[in-house]
């Protein structure tokens, strides 16, 4: 471990604005990048099953008449 | 070989193997960038001439590095997307460019915001960002080009030969400006490119260049995933898994 | 591109753009003759842009493309064929007439003919490549904005090249390499890039 404390790590020696700025800028489109097809991908599930649902419930009301 | 080729172009197959992949691939990446930046960030010794803002390195590089592979498995699938027509390689290309423009506009922030302590300004034309300026401007064209074809089985073919001439030209375009660069600029200072780099600085870039890669590979297959799903909404293979879960 | 006029047209571009850069930057003789060679080209491959957008427009809509595709000859041929017919038209004058614009912006004397050289042989690329770009888009409403986007980045090498041929021999080194570079990709584009440009095509008339 480098840095002896957490304030070291934060200023990095004066350059901590630049090493924590551009960290950031990568882990967060990052995760965001990660994170979208994840989410895209649960709603079209939902999706399918709920257009599912839908065409069981029709089929029950047409079998019951 | 040929048979799993093969396979990988059956929708149903490829959503079945992927998911196992994901499985462990989504994992095993967060934990090698984490592991990875913490090593970068807090193990690794500080630069003798940069201090600590060469940390940036441990991000910058790797994503350069990918951005740059990746325009080569993008044009990849679009070449076997062309010549065999395989729809899934069209899918392949389709995940592959926003993965690849994202990571592209990364590494050219990071690269800018690197520049700022060690160079004193937040642009500078040097020959690695000039070229990675560029690279984005050629993801950038083929995303633009898909979205604006109207009929979209023309598109992806239209952005396989797009990207395909985009190959052939990165080397030239790299290396044009890299003699750009020398010849105007009498001594090179290198952004990366330290000849003797210390191992203890090597590893954890050389690990999270890997995690990079499986963050590649990942977000490619979980948005192939994703529009396999709503292509294939009306499918049977589809419709029995998802009454299966 | 049969008109007096299409021919003009990027001539005349090229005259009013190179006008503009003194009108921009000052008209001190020094600093316009070290931009020439860049601003020279740049405007080259401006003017190149601007033609290549209509290249195969009028093709396009009249159905003559279709005709083209289905034709018993090598798509790849009869492109290369249109294309050098608007090299000569467009990149060919424009390098011709060079030297008269390279002389409004100061270029010096012993620069002038390696400037004409080297346009004469990076607008072939710069032609065969527009053409690519104009087989991709011409399918697509106001593809020419596009068009621009998608070309660009595949003409640095050109412009790197060209440029710096042309300052190389104003400061008196050697141009040749860079000369040899240009041919390099002139016969490169000459050979390869026809095959993309017809492949382009058939995108297109299928979209």
């Amino acid at each position: 471990m480098y840095f002896d404390s957490l304030t070291a790590l934060w200023h990095m020696d004066g350059h901590g604005f630049y090493v924590w700025l551009a960290y950031a800028l990568t882990f967060l489109p990052v995760a965001v990048m990660v994170w979208l097809p994840v989410r895209r991908q649960r709603e079209h599930w939902r999706w399918i099953a709920a257009e599912q649902r839908r065409a069981d419930s029709v089929q029950a009301d047409m079998t019951d008449k | 070989m040929w048979t799993f080729i093969h396979k990988m172009g059956s929708p149903p197959w490829f959503f079945r193997f992927s998911g196992t992949v994901v499985k462990w691939l989504l994992p095993l990446t967060l934990v090698l960038l984490a592991v990875g930046a913490a090593w970068g960030l807090l193990v690794a010794p500080p630069d003798f001439r940069q201090g600590n803002s060469y940390r940036i390195i441990y991000i910058h590089v790797p994503a350069a590095v990918v951005a740059l592979a990746g325009y080569y498995v993008m044009a990849f699938a679009g070449a076997v997307s062309l010549i065999w027509r395989i729809k899934m390689a069209d899918v392949t290309m389709r995940a592959a460019a926003p993965v690849g423009a994202v990571l592209t506009a990364v590494a050219l922030v990071t690269g800018a915001i690197w520049g700022k302590p060690t160079w004193g300004t937040w642009w500078v034309w040097d020959a690695r960002i000039t070229s990675m300026l560029i690279l984005l401007f050629l993801y950038l064209g083929v995303v633009a080009l898909f979205e604006a074809y109207e009929n979209k089985t023309a598109a992806a073919r239209a952005c396989a030969v797009l990207s395909l001439v985009g190959t052939v030209n990165i080397p030239i375009i790299y290396k044009s400006v890299d003699w750009w660069y020398s010849l105007h600029q009498p001594a090179s200072i290198k952004f990366t490119g330290e000849s003797a780099i210390d191992s203890s600085m090597l590893y954890p870039l050389l690990l999270m260049i890997a995690a990079f890669y499986c963050l590649f590979a990942v977000t490619v297959l979980l948005n192939m995933r994703a529009e396999l799903v709503w292509n294939h909404r009306e499918a049977g293979w589809l419709q029995q898994l998802v009454r299966e879960a | 591109m049969s008109s007096p006029a299409d021919m003009a047209n990027p001539l005349l571009f090229f005259f009013m753009v190179v006008t503009l850069f003194p009108l921009g930057l000052g008209p001190d003789p020094e600093r316009l003759s070290t931009m020439a060679p860049g601003v020279l080209w740049v405007v080259a491959l401006l003017s190149s842009l601007m033609v290549s957008s209509k290249l195969f427009a009028s093709d396009y809509e009249d159905g003559s493309l279709e005709q083209l595709a289905i034709a018993p000859y090598p798509l790849s041929v009869l492109v290369l064929g249109e294309v050098t017919a608007h090299w000569l038209a467009t990149g060919f004058l424009l390098a011709v007439v060079s030297p008269l614009f390279g002389v409004m912006l100061g270029l010096p004397q012993h620069g002038l003919g390696v400037l004409c050289y080297s346009l004469l042989l990076g607008t072939v690329c710069l032609t065969l490549i527009g053409a690519m770009g104009s087989a991709l888009t011409v399918s697509i409403r106001r593809g020419g904005l596009l068009m621009s986007l998608l070309i660009i980045p595949l003409n640095v090498p050109v412009l790197i090249f060209g440029t710096t041929a042309v300052s190389e021999a104003i400061i008196g080194g050697n141009p040749s390499t860079w000369l040899a570079l240009l041919g390099g990709l002139a016969m490169g584009s000459l050979a390869l890039v026809p095959l993309a440009i017809s492949a382009a095509l058939r995108v297109s008339l299928d979209n």
